[in-house]
């Protein structure tokens, strides 16, 4: 028998829609989120001067007045860091450097230049303005295009240019299948700046002492910790002198969170500055100008057609620009989606040219969709745009390139192993359950009544738990071979039985508000046949006293199939050494212990039983009477990594994450003539994330990115003037969906489970981001019948797509 | 109150929390959110834009609901001021709204909960049988990033059927 099945019997509740065991607390005012946490007697309070300029060089900084004021302590300053400090490591080998506060220059709005430390954060603030900055303004490099065209000032003089990494790939023999092509259809998109802001902002609180040369920092960070090297050697110390913790709750992250690390270091140089415990706290405008963006993306992409609609070949040329300075893990989002660039279908050739453009704008990071949003509104509006030139139905233009139902796991062209689905399966259910015939009569109708109605469509391969080593496919294979091969993604988790056989799992999950307790709960439950209740999750990090790896974290949508895989894997293993126990104990063979009810019983007959709680306890009450080849079950703690995941080979091949979900979604448009305001009449998406572990929380992922989607596709940007001045700098300039705008989708799943994976699962928190944009763009280009659909697609952009033109004045009305 | 504060003093500020008294020292310019927070340690109360636009801070006064970002903490002495530390029972029972919340997955990260939840404590007593249009209107003052909202309308809509279906059987006897 397998070991697996020993709880086969009892109650399943991997996969019950079960309430969240989080809930409570926080519908009570009892969460524990980074800012309610206390903090040391003397501990002193951040604000941080930032730039007011785009591009300045920093000629003299004047701290005496602030200094003098009341209840100030002290002012960090670009000679502090540089002091205590080093530039932070880059993925890309050129000569620039990005300190934790400005040293000779600053390069975007909002770039931290001191950071004051006063006894209350109201008197921090209020010392900012007292800071003498004397800046020498230059020009500034903010346009894309120009700035990759080498039109724009430079940012790094020594580099040369503002390009900073040019990579160019090619899969198959896409010049010769582009020289034959029948049709070459062509899309260019400029992907704009947006953030999924979370509700609570950045909060660290950091120690340093000088006694063991050490820092002590806890922070609302999410990972990965492939970050927390990189904040070592920047605070110089040894990485086991750096002690990491997280709070037990996070109000939200979306991988905006990742985007801590700079502050982390600056309020540790700060705290050695001032000999005392500094604790800061991010605000909404401070979030908003310098916190953390997703990409822009400009993108050129061509496609090969047959005549019948199916693409031979794909040419990607992506610029992506990172903003000021190549952050860690950037350049990431742009080689994130490498090993799936051919997204849900069969194409054998590609071509890909990858461009990283530096210009003054806040740096990038993780944002939820990471990568996948701007590939996917370009292949996607591509598809959509193929269908239009050639006059074929775009449905069937997505169904003849999808990859074959019968050819899973599929190897791409540029290396991503697809690791099971079935596609046209999930075309088919969806269009059956989601009413597409049904949504096509409404459309049909809307436009016989003369409106503005459209139809979109997108396919989506949702990729996640990412491969260490993707990120060095910017790197040459040469340089790769220099710096050593990168791959894997280790996840950890331990389960533990304390001495009355209570049941408790640690992780380095770092969730973010998605249930992660709850999931975990239930998977360690089901194998001990207890209830969730009766499971302990922690969740709070510490990088000195947990097992982790560079890869744990909250990101690349990793928890269900990588973290709850690994914690299942760690309760069966502990499992199987309780049946050892157990099994001398019932007088029975260790195949037939089983698990159920909080008993321990021999199969088939239920009244010779324990108590779960007197067999887990007596590894600690009694080890020298487990019996002959039973060994203790106190504490097991698993690694795990995907055996699927290389470092790309020679012919830049990358497999860049272990598992992929499909999502189908589509959905009808209608844009009111007058106003050009779209209005989203309909949105079906279908979902196969493998084996679902709790359907609730799952669709509660979809909802939320669906909403993110809708929030990208009508309104989010965050806008820079020309000279780079920053014009989303609220909550009330940078609009964000309300629950007026977002409707509810129709959210359909199927499950062809992951072999990849220890539970089947796959990771869902990210794909509606990648696919609800493009989905409803392409139902926008379908009413209007327009080519170029960019985003945000507000009214004023759809109105100029429509021609609207203003109203001819009314003529002046008759006197009666 | 006619009163002249010091802005540099600290004032005494006297008020009625959850139903109890609460005393706290602050200056004229401290924020109801940061003295609830980190004078009285009432730390459900949460700050996500301090503009007055996301709603998570949301508190009552007196009953109505108010952004305690947009309020001095010296505009509340002598008011009753109630937070979502009150919503559960003594012993942590949750009530109906709370129930419906956790049942409906209306929340995940639990930050903008605490705001939504007193608001709609509110506005629930004065509109016992709203329709989702309403509901969704009155919603839109308050900003969530992981939802969709969908799981709060539908928590909100179970909770008012269900408020206002007791009363109707408390009140049947007497009809």
């Amino acid at each position: 028998m397998n070991t697996a099945d020993r709880t086969a019997e009892a109650g399943r509740l991997i996969g019950r829609a079960i309430e969240r065991l989080e809930d409570a607390a926080l519908l009570s005012g009892r969460g524990r989120y980074a800012d309610d946490l206390p903090v040391p007697p003397g501990t002193l309070h951040a604000a941080v001067l930032r730039s007011s300029h785009a591009h300045a060089e920093l000629v003299a900084i004047d701290t005496a007045a602030a200094l003098a004021l009341p209840g100030v302590v002290a002012v960090l300053t670009r000679e502090d860091v540089k002091r205590w400090t080093r530039p932070f490591t880059v993925g890309v080998k050129q000569p620039m450097e990005h300190w934790c506060l400005a040293v000779d220059r600053v390069r975007y709005v909002g770039e931290p230049i001191a950071v004051v430390l006063a006894e209350d954060r109201y008197r921090a603030e209020d010392v900012l303005e007292r800071i003498d900055v004397q800046y020498r303004p230059l020009p500034a490099a903010i346009d894309t295009r120009t700035a990759a065209a080498g039109g724009a000032p430079l940012l790094h003089p020594a580099v040369g240019a503002n390009v900073v990494s040019d990579r160019s790939f090619r899969y198959g023999d896409p010049d010769g299948a582009f020289a034959a092509a029948e049709h070459r259809v062509a899309l260019a998109i400029d992907y704009p700046r947006n953030s999924c802001t979370p509700i609570e902002c950045f909060v660290v609180v950091a120690e340093w002492n000088p006694a063991e040369g050490s820092y002590e920092v806890m922070a609302n960070f999410q990972g990965p910790m492939t970050i927390h090297p990189v904040m070592a050697l920047a605070l110089n110390v040894p990485s086991n002198r750096l002690r990491l913790k997280t709070p037990p709750d996070s109000g939200g992250s979306f991988g905006v969170k990742q985007a801590l690390a700079p502050y982390i270091v600056l309020m540790a140089a700060a705290a050695r500055l001032a000999g005392r415990p500094v604790k800061w706290t991010e605000d909404r405008l401070e979030h908003l100008v310098a916190a953390n963006s997703a990409t822009n993306r400009v993108t050129r992409i061509e496609a090969a057609v047959r005549r019948d609609g199916i693409v031979t070949a794909l040419d990607w040329d992506q610029i992506e620009d990172c903003g000021a300075y190549l952050r860690a893990p950037e350049p990431a989002t742009l080689y994130r989606m490498h090993g799936n660039m051919t997204g849900a279908y069969d194409i054998r050739h590609v071509s890909i040219r990858n461009r990283v453009v530096l210009t003054n704008k806040a740096p990038t990071g993780l944002n939820r969709g990471f990568g996948g949003p701007q590939v996917y509104f370009a292949l996607e509006r591509l598809m959509q745009r193929i269908a239009a030139e050639l006059g074929l139905d775009p449905l069937e233009v997505i169904r003849r390139n999808l990859v074959p139902s019968d050819a899973f796991p599929y190897r791409t062209a540029p290396g991503a192993l697809l690791d099971s689905g079935d596609y046209q399966r999930a075309l088919d259910q969806a269009a059956a359950a989601g009413g597409l015939a049904e949504l096509k009569r409404r459309r049909d109708a809307a436009r016989a009544a003369g409106k503005l109605y459209g139809i979109g469509y997108a396919a989506v391969v949702e990729p996640s738990i990412s491969n260490m080593g993707y990120i060095t496919t910017v790197l040459t294979a040469a340089e790769r071979q220099k710096a050593g091969p990168k791959n894997g993604a280790q996840s950890t988790a331990t389960v533990a039985i304390d001495p009355l056989g209570a049941v408790s799992v640690i992780v380095a999950s770092l969730p973010q508000g998605q249930g992660h307790r709850t999931v975990l709960a239930q998977v360690v439950a089901e194998v001990f046949g207890l209830q969730p209740r009766d499971i302990r999750v922690t969740t709070e990090f510490d990088t000195v006293r947990d097992a982790w790896s560079i890869a744990a974290g909250n990101y690349s949508s990793r928890f269900a199939g990588a973290v709850a895989g690994t914690a299942h894997l760690a309760a069966v293993a502990l499992r199987d050494k309780l049946a050892r126990i157990a099994a001398a104990r019932l007088n029975v063979a260790v195949e037939d212990v089983r698990f159920a009810d909080g008993k321990v019983h021999a199969a088939g007959n239920p009244d010779n039983s324990l108590s779960f709680g007197r067999v887990a306890g007596a590894s600690h009450w009694a080890p020298g009477t487990l019996g002959e080849g039973a060994e203790a079950a106190l504490r097991e703690t698993v690694f795990w990594t995907p055996s699927v995941l290389d470092a790309p080979n020679e012919a830049d091949e990358i497999n860049s994450s272990a598992t992929y979900g499909f999502i189908f979604d589509f959905c009808g448009v209608e844009i009111d003539r007058d106003t050009g305001q779209a209005r989203i009449d309909k949105y079906v998406t279908m979902h196969d994330a493998g084996r679902l572990l709790n359907p609730a929380l799952v669709d509660g992922q979809v909802r939320g990115g669906f909403s993110n989607g809708v929030g990208a596709a009508f309104f989010e940007q965050l806008v820079y003037d020309v000279d780079g001045t920053f014009r989303s700098g609220t909550f009330a300039d940078y609009l964000v969906p309300t629950a007026c705008e977002v409707p509810e989708p129709v959210i359909l799943h199927m499950e062809t489970p992951s072999p990849v994976t220890p539970l089947g699962a796959k990771g869902v928190g990210e794909g509606n981001c990648m696919s609800t944009p493009v989905c409803l763009a392409n139902a926008v280009a379908d009413a209007l019948g327009v080519a170029d659909v960019n985003l945000p697609m507000t009214p004023a952009k759809l109105a100029e797509l429509m021609a609207i033109d203003d109203p001819p004045p009314r003529p002046p009305s008759s006197t009666r | 109150m006619s009163k002249r504060l010091s802005p540099d003093a600290q004032h005494r500020i006297s008020l009625v929390l959850n139903g109890r008294a609460a005393h706290g020292r602050a200056e004229p310019r401290m924020l109801l959110s940061d003295f609830l927070r980190h004078v009285l340690g009432a730390t459900g109360t949460h700050v996500g834009c301090e503009h007055g636009v996301c709603g998570a801070c949301t508190v009552r006064v007196d009953g109505l609901a108010v952004r305690s970002c947009l309020m001095l903490a010296v505009q509340a002495e002598g008011r009753c001021v109630d937070t979502v530390e009150g919503l559960a029972g003594e012993d942590g029972t949750l009530g109906a709204l709370q129930l419906a919340f956790r049942h409906h997955h209306a929340l995940q990260c639990g930050f903008c909960t605490a705001g939504i939840l007193m608001s709609l404590a509110d506005w629930l007593t004065r509109t016992p049988k709203p329709d989702e249009r309403a509901l969704r209107e009155m919603l839109s003052g308050h900003l969530c990033r992981c939802t969709g909202y969908t799981g709060i309308v539908r928590a909100a809509l179970a909770a008012a059927a269900e408020i206002s279906g007791r009363k109707t059987a408390e009140e049947a006897p007497h009809v």
